[in-house]
């Protein structure tokens, strides 16, 4: 929880502050339609998302697993899934590490739903692919590398 | 701008209910050029949410790495064939769309 703390503090500036809180569970986002985390999906970084997300330390977990082709023959459209099987998964997060914004998307799992999302993810080249899910107050990661042979980000 | 419905399918099996949404909507990353070399401004959904029978069963934040007409699949534990199951997503412009559909 301190560690969580210091976090919070280094982010900076109130909507950062915000974003970091919601997204660490200290403060409950409204039910509906949260505020959108908009320090975590304008981050550049796999590092500044996650402390964005405020995940610092995430532990590689082998109870998460992200779902998707080895390679991808349409970057615009790959096909992902993430699953959970740590008890009280709360939060599941898809990062692509070579994106221009590592976090494509969250989401946030109330009681009784099963830690199992899929979607569809736009890659602009190769690159690892992170799930990244929170428990409790812990955080997990699971990486797939997945090879894309024509990319889904240029014009 | 209008926008278009979704197609939104959800069934029950054995207790949990399986939820399939396709959304149509651009998810323009702002990082595309149009034929001009001008940046066509981004436009994507910020924002997805869920419910069964009025209750949240799952809300989601998106980014630009979205595909195009986003897809989303998932799972919650109860409900039953002919509970409702809306689905509601809001983008950067601020328009919003909800679409339901009876569990079959």
């Amino acid at each position: 929880m301190n560690n969580q703390r210091r976090n919070v503090l280094k982010t900076g500036t109130g909507a950062a502050v915000l974003g970091a809180l919601a997204a660490a569970g200290i403060i409950k986002p409204g039910i509906a339609l949260a505020e959108w985390n908009k320090a975590a999906f304008e981050a550049k970084s796999m590092a500044d998302t996650l402390k964005a997300l405020g995940a610092a330390q995430p532990a590689d977990s082998k109870d998460v697993q992200l779902t998707g082709p080895d390679i991808a023959e349409n970057g615009a459209v790959v096909p992902v899934g993430v699953t959970s099987a740590i008890p009280g998964t709360t939060m599941m997060a898809i990062l692509i590490e070579k994106n221009p914004n590592a976090l494509a998307a969250s989401f946030t799992l109330p009681a009784g739903t099963e830690a199992n999302v899929q979607t569809r993810v736009k890659m602009g080249q190769t690159s690892n692919v992170y799930a990244l899910v929170k428990a409790g107050d812990k955080f997990f990661l699971a990486t797939k590398e997945i090879k894309v042979t024509l990319g889904g980000c240029g014009g | 701008m209008a926008t278009k419905p979704m197609r939104i399918r959800a069934s029950v099996k054995d207790g949990v209910t399986e939820v399939k949404a396709l959304v149509a909507h651009e998810m323009e990353t702002g990082q595309r050029k149009d034929a001009n070399g001008a940046v066509i401004p981004a436009w994507f959904i910020t924002e997805i949410t869920a419910t069964h029978n009025g209750k949240v069963v799952l809300s989601g934040e998106l980014g630009t790495a979205v595909s195009k007409n986003p897809y989303l699949a998932f799972r919650f534990k109860g409900g039953a064939a002919g509970d409702k199951v809306a689905v509601s997503w809001k983008d950067n412009k601020g328009e919003s769309r909800t679409d339901e559909v009876a569990i079959a």
